[in-house]
């Protein structure tokens, strides 16, 4: 099979609207992978499929990757000159700026007839929040059916074309993402015998709550991310039914 | 036994009447010398709690990997018939026990608590692995409620990940036990006999971010925080 660099250039050279990137894995498997144009993504993907050469007619597995915004802190040096004609000054100035985050999907795929693979491509939303639509490959191959359900229902892309997308894990009325990274559990460490680390922070956290009343211990306490205080939701209790003669 | 309390909101176990003692009363060595006389000598309370401990019919249900230990113990090899309880009743309404075997996913939570419902009393529940008694190996997940005894009742706990068969048939021993040891009237009596005890709980609904409510105060609250 061609190498990854090769197969490069020839999606360049078929789909010269497209923007195809090589993602090089500098680890000892070296399994490099291409981030594709979202856009052309499903056309690329039939290509990657029909190609004669390729004939990449299993896709084993996707999975998603969270992207957070992340704070790059730019240096800059500037040299200034000292007028007393002194060794010159080295000023540096620092700037942060914001790298948008964003979703990726990615997707492994082999070849059943011609026996090689995987070739990796990846597929990249434009944000986090409302950008997150991306081509379903579902069509293409029959396996992405339940794990891009399960991606949008654990990281949120939301797949066009997909023909059946809805939760596959967590229940149709829950809101969050979870397996993103600022998912936010719902607070429910009332009772932890045996924290440490990032656990005991939260049931010390929980305990200071409760103890200043903004959580009742006795109380449901789901705790929205990202939501104002005092919009939690009620805990709607069922009526207790007595029916004992 | 004896000196019982006279004055219970309930009915009130009535005190044995002079030279006429309730066979509750005579030592386990006064009974055993009568029986070797050929006189048995029981009470109702005794004789049904007898027949009922001897013929717990789980429900069959498992929900993780200590589901397979479960159907180890029902095998030939430990045959959990040696207890009576080798019939997993497939409906809810024929079955007795319920063994939450294995992780409960908070998806799965309000079935759980629906098919306890749908059980006739007298029922009981044993909490079976790691996982149905705090959440287990997954306490910090998502998705995984941290433990059954926060929505219903729980009789015998089974520590384990996963408990073997032998810990299982052990939990229903110390359940029958239970279950010989409960009384029918009086200020102690079983739950399943007082009308002031729920024997229904409330299924909890699907929420936005949790289930809504994620526990049961009436069934558990947090042991109080270690004093710091």
């Amino acid at each position: 099979m061609e190498t990854v660099q090769q197969l490069r250039d020839r999606l360049a050279a078929r789909f010269p609207a497209a923007r195809v990137e090589l993602v090089l894995n500098p680890g000892v498997a070296a399994e490099h992978s291409l981030r594709l144009d979202a856009a052309l993504g499903r056309d690329i993907a039939l290509f990657l499929r029909d190609d004669p050469a390729l004939r990449l007619d299993y896709c084993s597995n996707v999975t998603g990757v969270d992207w957070p915004d992340k704070e790059i802190t730019d240096v800059v040096k500037t040299t200034v000159p000292d007028p007393a004609g002194g060794p010159p000054k080295i000023v540096e100035e620092k700037s942060v700026h914001v790298q948008p985050g964003c979703l990726e999907a990615v997707y492994h795929l082999y070849s059943m007839s011609l026996k090689h693979g995987p070739v990796v491509i990846r597929l990249r939303t434009g944000n986090r929040a409302d950008a997150v639509t991306l081509p379903s490959l579902t069509p293409v191959w029959r396996s992405c059916d339940f794990q891009e359900r399960e991606i949008f229902d654990l990281f949120g892309i939301v797949f066009a074309g997909h023909p059946d997308l809805r939760r596959l894990l967590m229940w149709d009325e829950f809101k969050d993402h979870p397996m993103r990274k600022d998912y936010v559990e719902p607070d429910d460490y009332e009772w932890e015998p045996t924290a440490h680390g990032a656990v005991l922070e939260r049931a010390k956290a929980h305990q200071l709550a409760a103890v200043a009343g903004v959580v009742d211990p006795g109380q449901s306490s789901a705790n929205p991310p990202k939501a104002a205080p005092g919009s939690t939701t009620p805990a709607t209790t069922a009526p207790v039914k007595e029916a004992k003669p | 036994m004896s000196d019982a309390p006279q004055s219970t909101p309930a009915s009130p176990r009535p005190a044995p009447a002079e030279g006429f003692p309730a066979a509750g009363n005579i030592s386990d060595a006064d009974r055993e010398e009568l029986r070797r006389h050929g006189i048995l000598l029981t009470s109702l309370e005794e004789l049904y709690n007898w027949g009922r401990s001897n013929s717990i019919w789980p429900l069959q249900f498992g929900l993780a990997c200590c589901a397979i230990e479960m159907i180890a113990a029902a095998t030939a090899r430990f045959d959990i018939a040696r207890f009576g309880a080798e019939i997993f009743r497939p409906s809810p309404r024929q079955a007795d026990l319920m063994i939450v075997s294995g992780t409960v996913t908070k998806k799965m939570a309000p079935l759980v608590v629906r098919l306890w419902n749908q059980m006739p009393e007298p029922k009981y529940c044993i909490a079976m692995g790691a996982c149905a008694i705090s959440g287990g190996p997954f306490k910090q997940g998502y998705n995984v409620l941290k433990g059954i005894d926060r929505l219903i009742p729980v009789d015998i706990y089974i520590p384990g990940c996963p408990p073997r068969p032998e810990a299982l048939l052990n939990g229903l021993i110390q359940l029958q036990k239970q279950i010989k040891g409960e009384k029918l009237t009086g200020p102690d009596a079983a739950r399943h006999t007082r009308a002031d005890l729920p024997s229904e709980y409330p299924i909890p609904a699907y929420g936005a971010h949790d289930l809504e409510p994620a526990k049961n105060p009436a069934v558990w609250t947090p042991p109080a925080p270690p004093s710091a």
